[in-house]
């Protein structure tokens, strides 16, 4: 029977709709493809993690946390991380407020300039304080005669994590204060609120999201920071080696329990770090790439 | 006169701009400079010759050519990735796109040991892959699976919302007038994705250029052979020849200027074409 509903589904079935076989046949693949290239490159590394930790049994992995140097590690992280974040944060803050409340000249090359850690490579930033403060660095004759160690030292180390971990926060907060506006501010200033008043009453609680967001970002980076902390650091054992220097010797030695050990405390690290940023995301605050 | 600083009612900028230009120029402006300084108190032949020694050039050829390699089947591959996560539905959708970002969250040294276990001989995949004569471990196969690992998320984050912007009505008048899938493709999907592509590639290329952590695990580290540029600066540092590893930084750091003009030359023809697609 040749009604005329019959050949017009007759009809879309012939033209390259969203629904045909082909159609179904690309849609697959292109699922198939991504899920294999993700698991084979970012889920089987990430699963390796916890069966290489858990390989001799949950007593072996628990020892590696006992391990005095293990624990060194861990704590020197979480020093840097408590030294690097807030100042990360308060630089964050006044570069937003700089550059988004008001206007001057110049501005998009100061923009260009916070961004300039992340177009270099983490051993250069590491370099360039060896460069100043090494022993045969430029400081370096200085420092000796007085008696203070930078490099290969705590200093250093907060010093090539800063470089590379400050823009994080002011990349969040920069754009965020930019598109919010004045006008809250100004309205508040002119009503007679101080600067410090309006900064805490105002603009913090608009921009608590994007905060959130840049501090644990830039706090992943630092304690996971490897390349730029290897340069300056030293690998001391027990003294100037942190979480991520810490997997590398272990792995070194053999010790594929502890350096697997250690790399699942960053790896949840690292999970926990998606998770708080997808909640953040739910909010409705986006990040711009 | 124009003035430097157009007025306002709100105040704090002395004390915000000073902090943030001070700040900026302890932490890095300094210090780059020292960088630069270092490399130009040598003379231009020594500085050739340190940027030209063949182990330098080797590591050279290694971090670019795998660089080069890793950004392009990022190209492929994140743009199939972005694509599925932004056009299909599918179980676990969401969460396969929290994950995307993970290369970026993960420290480099865990992606590093990681994958050099996935990958060695005795690895989950590296033990299909050898009986078909394929090493991957401890070779320039590896140094490139690592730099794909790391430029992933730039790509596929680069190119998602690019496609989220491309226009279902005009793909569908397209299709509604008689064009063929490939054809929609060709004249309408890509040239509105193409800056984002490009821009995820260079991206993912400067970052790859520069990695460390993930890299010296699984690379082997023989002198021209599987020894990137990052390293040979690392070791120049440890043997003290801080000149030495200054000239190949400083090459380093010249790139990466070059590649950051190119990402945001290629961020502006996208905002022009975004523009001048009626926005």
């Amino acid at each position: 029977m040749a009604s005329p509903a019959y050949s017009l589904v007759d009809e879309t079935g012939t033209r390259p709709g969203r629904d045909t076989v082909l159609g179904g046949v690309i849609r697959w693949t292109f699922i198939t493809v991504s899920l294999v290239f993700l698991a084979a490159l970012l889920f089987a590394p990430l699963a390796t993690v916890i069966v290489m930790a858990l390989s001799r049994g949950i007593s072996a992995y628990l020892a590696t946390f006992f391990d005095p140097d293990t624990r060194a590690a861990i704590r020197l992280t979480l020093i840097t991380a408590l030294v690097v974040v807030p100042v990360n944060t308060i630089f964050g803050f006044a570069a937003g407020w700089a550059i988004a409340k008001f206007e001057f000249r110049g501005k998009s090359f100061l923009i260009t300039l916070i961004d300039l850690p992340l177009a270099v490579s983490p051993v250069i930033s590491g370099m360039i304080y060896v460069l100043l403060f090494g022993l045969q660095g430029w400081f370096g004759r200085f420092l000796q005669d007085h008696d203070i160690s930078i490099i290969f030292a705590l200093p250093g180390i907060i010093l090539a994590t800063m470089f590379v971990t400050f823009p994080y926060v002011a990349r969040e907060l920069i754009p965020l204060m930019q598109q919010l506006g004045n006008d809250e501010e100004e309205a508040a200033i002119t009503l007679g609120a101080g600067g410090w008043i309006t900064f805490f009453r105002v603009t913090l609680p608009k921009v608590r999201w994007g905060l959130l967001y840049g501090i644990i970002l830039s706090n992943a980076r630092a304690m996971g920071e490897f390349g730029a902390v290897s340069v300056v650091s030293g690998h001391i054992r027990g003294l100037t080696n942190t979480m991520p220097l810490h997997i590398e010797i272990l792995y070194n030695e053999y010790n594929f329990v502890g350096a697997f050990a250690v790399a699942s405390l960053l790896m949840m690290l690292a999970i926990a770090t998606l998770i708080v940023k997808t909640l953040v995301e739910r909010t409705g605050y986006r990040r711009r790439y | 006169m124009k003035r430097w600083r157009q007025p306002s009612v709100l105040p704090g900028f002395g004390l915000t701009f000073g902090f943030t230009t001070l700040f900026l120029s302890g932490i890095v402006l300094l210090p780059l400079a020292a960088l630069v300084l270092e490399t130009a108190s040598m003379s231009w032949r020594e500085f050739l010759h340190v940027i030209t020694d063949p182990r330098a050039i080797g590591s050279y050829r290694l971090s670019f050519g795998a660089s080069l390699l890793a950004a392009s089947i990022n190209a492929v591959f994140g743009f199939i990735i972005a694509w599925t996560l932004v056009r299909y539905e599918f179980p676990g959708r969401k969460m396969i796109d929290a994950l995307i970002d993970m290369p970026f969250a993960l420290p480099t040294a865990v992606s590093g040991i990681a994958l050099t276990s996935v990958f060695a001989s005795n690895g989950w995949i590296g033990r299909y892959l050898e009986p078909l004569g394929i090493k991957v471990a401890y070779t320039w196969i590896g140094v490139t699976v690592a730099l794909t690992l790391i430029g992933m998320p730039f790509v596929v984050r680069s190119v998602q919302p690019a496609l989220q912007e491309v226009q279902r009505d005009l793909e569908d008048a397209a299709e509604t007038l008689g064009a063929g899938r490939f054809y929609i493709f060709r004249r309408i999907i890509l040239p509105t994705v193409l800056p984002a592509l490009l821009t995820g590639f260079t991206l993912a290329f400067a970052r790859a250029v520069g990695e460390y952590g993930s890299v010296i695990f699984i690379s082997g580290n023989l002198p021209m052979r599987t020894e990137i540029t990052p390293l040979l600066i690392v070791i120049r540092l440890e043997e003290f020849d801080y000149r030495g590893a200054a000239a190949l930084g400083f090459v380093m750091l010249v790139i990466s200027f070059v590649m950051l003009l190119t990402i945001n030359l290629l961020q502006a023809w996208g905002r022009r074409r975004y523009i001048a697609a009626g926005h």
